[in-house]
């Protein structure tokens, strides 16, 4: 749990831990589906994003994606809606859940790795490291297990105490090691990355394509140039 | 076979002499290429208009394309770009153009002034090109201010909303005048409409035509050249300048690869750096605007930022905004300011050569210090380069008049 | 004058290799210029969202009477089911003679699986695009044997009020009127006896 210590500088993006995702690895979009389905779906929509992509770019047939990612009566031409009511939503959260599709584009990808692994267990209820007094349960627990805070207290000048979370520590094991559970969630993260540009696939494959065909024609234009110069430069 | 081809470009040139009866196109041709003579000594910072030109027509033509998917409604604005980075086929490839364009755009425009700075090109008789390059910044500068609004993501909602709200600073007037450029309470679908209009229209339409007046202007006088010479002084026996090289071929083909070059930096960037680390699309405009939350980094773009400096640097509403405008407006002096003999920076003196490298390092740290937290320190910081910054212009006469300069060739040198 | 000369005036050393470079970077900058077009033409093809709206539309035909025609859309086209009586299916030769493409012999009109006497999978069902051939209004239903204002002899069919062009009862276009071609017969099949899908073929002939 070396990691989630430096986790600790919440926003500004210092502090958190390198998500260390690769978008262009299918597999691991695929399992980030079937997270995201399972465990964040039921109160996260990404109405932006629909099924029939996931089969288009995920390499997943439209059955895999029947049988395994869709619930109730959705189709597979749907957009990924939750099926909570938002106005329910907000009497239990406080707050209605945020629709996540571009998460990983307001946030990134590493504010989200970290924050998934920083969730800590007190006698207040469930709270954050990355995002202090967040409304949001760990829906992840069963997998990660319990983490309790280490405090450490401070005097400042002035007297005045002050209890400043130092690490978290893993006091009741999940089903999943550290070491599993990081990679859970890096696919989780990954596939949010995904959502949040479906593009990104496409783009940094064609890329290379088109800055060689530039190399190529800036070359012969250069030839070119260089060759009428000939006649200035006498 | 030799007496159709003949017969072939017979009947071309006869369509081409009917043609040149009722339009002056090979004279067009001639005066502003082939027969139009610019300075052999051109360098690296000659390339940055040429390809001013090359972004600003990427610009037209994305943005027409944009509009075509595009939803100019409050509840519809963000949808329907995530629709055309999702849905429409290459979508993504021609929004990030677009996106993209903008930033270099101004990256391109700030090299080309500063090129004007340092070879003197504002100078007698080109005032009229610099004072139209001048306006045209301006208009660029409305153009991407409303296209970022556009999106109506929260910076593009907050973002409306501060810059909007320096016109309330204007006493007596201001608080009438935000709400009829907002045209509601508040920024809302009646801002977005207005803003889709001036951005897709008026503005472009302005910027055409002043980028026009530039060209003719610069054609009517020439080029300026690195040594600040003048090459019309000069001429062999058939009126041509002797330093001058017809610019078609010769400047064609060498800004032919400078685009090349110019589209290898724009498609990394495109393809592998869209968000420039949040700097050409900011993190916070991936969240639908929302009128009650107001995001904790509020900036504007990173082009905007060094004025956006100088407004934080004033501790006072209404003079913050006229420092501001006085940034922008000064520029429009800078041919009278300068009392040089020479022209060129090469042949100027030592205390100019460092005024104008103080004034590059204070107009960027003053960007850098924007996208700061606003610590004692770098308000310090930024009041000293917003000072920094008009004291240039009011020394320039008198550093400019009484500095020793080299003597200018009379010729351009290599 | 040499060296007071007008650079350009001298003449390029090797104009070949001139030639030949112009060539090239004009050749491959064409095909650049031909590249950057197509996001932009590509750009128009109906979108992801448009193409989902233009998906197989099921229809369920269970409770069609016969003589009675339903109307659904599939890609905004108004497509109608239609279930012919007996009468109607034993009318469809007699009419050859007055139609302008009897046999459907226009490709582009059905699928192969519809090219019959009553073009459709079948004979009983007419599944059919009934925008008029001609300019796209959507003619009116007269499925009953009476006489019309336009044609004594009626025989069922549809009537375009735009133009007045005639269909019979199997999308067949008369000759003489405005339109050329028989109604379009969408792709579709029978999912079961009482369901049909369209936008989809018979398997292997879409």
């Amino acid at each position: 749990m070396l990691a989630s210590g430096l986790a600790f500088a919440a926003a500004g993006g210092e502090g958190l831990e390198n998500a260390d995702i690769n978008v262009h690895d299918k597999a691991s979009l695929q399992r980030g589906a079937a997270m995201y389905v399972n465990y964040c779906l039921g109160c996260h929509s990404m109405q932006y994003l629909r099924y029939n992509r996931l089969v288009e770019d995920l390499d997943l047939s439209e059955e895999q994606v029947q049988q395994f990612l869709l619930s109730g009566s959705q189709e597979v031409s749907d957009p990924m809606l939750s099926a909570m009511d938002a106005d329910e939503a907000e009497e239990w959260f406080g707050i209605a859940p945020p629709d996540l599709t571009l998460t990983a584009r307001s946030r990134g990808p590493d504010w989200i790795y970290s924050y998934l692994k920083s969730f800590y267990l007190t006698e207040d209820g469930w709270n954050n490291t990355v995002m202090p007094n967040a409304s949001m349960p760990h829906v992840l627990w069963e997998l990660q297990g319990i983490q309790r805070p280490i405090t450490e207290s401070h005097t400042n000048e002035e007297g005045v105490e002050r209890v400043e979370i130092v690490d978290l520590e893993l006091d009741e094991a999940g089903t999943l090691s550290p070491e599993e559970y990081s990679d859970h969630v890096r696919d989780l993260v990954a596939f949010m990355e995904y959502a949040a540009e479906p593009a990104v696939l496409k783009r940094e494959k064609m890329g290379i394509w088109v800055l060689l065909f530039l190399v190529i024609f800036t070359g012969l234009a250069w030839l070119l140039y260089q060759e009428y110069w000939k006649d200035v430069k006498k | 076979m030799a007496k159709p081809a003949s017969n072939l470009s017979k009947n071309v040139q006869a369509v081409g002499a009917w043609v040149d009866e009722r339009l002056p196109v090979s004279k067009t041709w001639r005066e502003h290429l082939t027969e139009y003579y610019a300075p052999k000594n051109f360098n690296l910072w000659y390339y940055f208009g040429s390809l001013a030109i090359v972004v600003l027509v990427i610009q037209l033509v994305t943005g027409i394309w944009l509009t075509m998917f595009y939803t100019p409604h409050a509840d519809m604005a963000f949808g329907s770009v995530e629709f055309i980075m999702r849905d429409v086929e290459w979508g993504w490839l021609i929004r990030y153009m677009h996106s993209t364009g903008a930033s270099f755009f101004f990256i391109l425009v700030y090299l080309h002034m500063f090129r004007a700075l340092l070879y003197g090109s504002y100078r007698k008789p080109r005032e009229l090109i610099w004072i139209l390059g001048v306006l045209i910044l301006l208009v660029m500068m409305a153009e991407a201010f409303m296209g970022y609004v556009l999106p109506w993501g929260q910076m593009s909602y907050w973002g409306a909303q501060v810059i909007i709200s320096l016109f309330g600073a204007i006493p007596e007037v201001g608080d009438v005048l935000v709400e009829w450029i907002r045209g509601d309470y508040m920024i809302s679908n009646a801002t977005l409409n207005r803003f889709f209009a001036l951005h897709v229209v008026a503005m472009p339409l302005a910027l055409l035509a002043l980028v026009v007046l530039h060209l003719v202007a610069l054609h009517e006088v020439g080029s300026n050249n690195p040594d600040g010479v003048e090459i019309k002084k000069h001429k062999d026996e058939k009126g041509r300048p002797l330093d001058g090289i017809p610019f078609h071929p010769y400047y064609t083909v060498k800004d032919l690869f400078g685009v090349g070059v110019f589209l290898i930096l724009f498609a990394f960037v495109l393809f592998y750096a869209p968000e420039m680390g949040g700097l050409f699309l900011e993190p916070d405009n991936f969240v639908p605007a929302d009128p009650l939350v107001t995001p904790e980094h509020i900036v504007p773009v990173w082009y905007f930022t060094p004025y956006y400096a100088m407004l934080r640097a004033v501790p006072d509403k209404f003079l913050g905004v006229m420092v501001m405008g006085a940034a922008i407006f000064v520029l429009f002096f800078l041919p009278w300011l300068d009392r040089s003999k020479v022209r060129s920076i090469r042949y100027k003196g030592l205390p100019s050569k460092i005024m104008l490298a103080l004034f590059v390092v204070g107009f960027i740290r003053l960007g850098m210090l924007a996208l700061g937290d606003g610590t004692p320190i770098q308000t310090l910081e930024s009041r000293i380069w917003t000072a920094y910054y008009f004291a240039f212009f009011v020394l320039l006469p008198f550093v400019t008049k009484f500095e020793k300069t080299k003597p200018e060739p009379d010729r351009v040198t290599k | 004058m040499s060296e007071t000369d007008l650079a350009s005036t001298q003449p390029p050393e090797n104009p070949g290799r001139r030639r030949l470079l112009i060539w090239t970077t004009g050749v491959v900058g064409a095909v650049g210029a031909g590249l950057a077009i197509w996001p932009f033409a590509a750009s128009w093809k109906p979108s992801a969202k448009a193409r989902l709206v233009g998906a197989p539309v099921e229809v369920n035909i269970g409770n069609l009477e016969p003589g009675q025609m339903m109307r659904v859309v599939w890609r905004g086209q108004t497509i109608g089911i239609m279930r012919r009586s007996e009468r109607m299916i034993d009318d469809l030769p007699d009419l050859n003679e007055k139609l302008a493409d009897p046999q459907s012999e226009v490709a582009t009109q059905q699928p192969e699986y519809a090219q019959n006497e009553h073009r459709s999978i079948k004979p009983e069902y007419l599944v059919a695009n009934i925008h008029c051939t001609h300019l796209g209004c959507i003619p009116q239903v007269l499925p009953e044997v009476e006489a019309q204002p336009f044609d004594a002899e009626w025989r069922g069919g549809f009537f375009c009020p735009c133009h007045r062009s005639k269909f019979d009862l199997a999308g067949r276009v008369y000759s003489g009127v405005p339109a050329q071609l028989n109604l379009v017969i969408p792709p579709y099949h029978f999912v079961d006896d009482s369901t049909v899908m369209i936008g989809v073929g018979p398997e292997g002939a879409a």
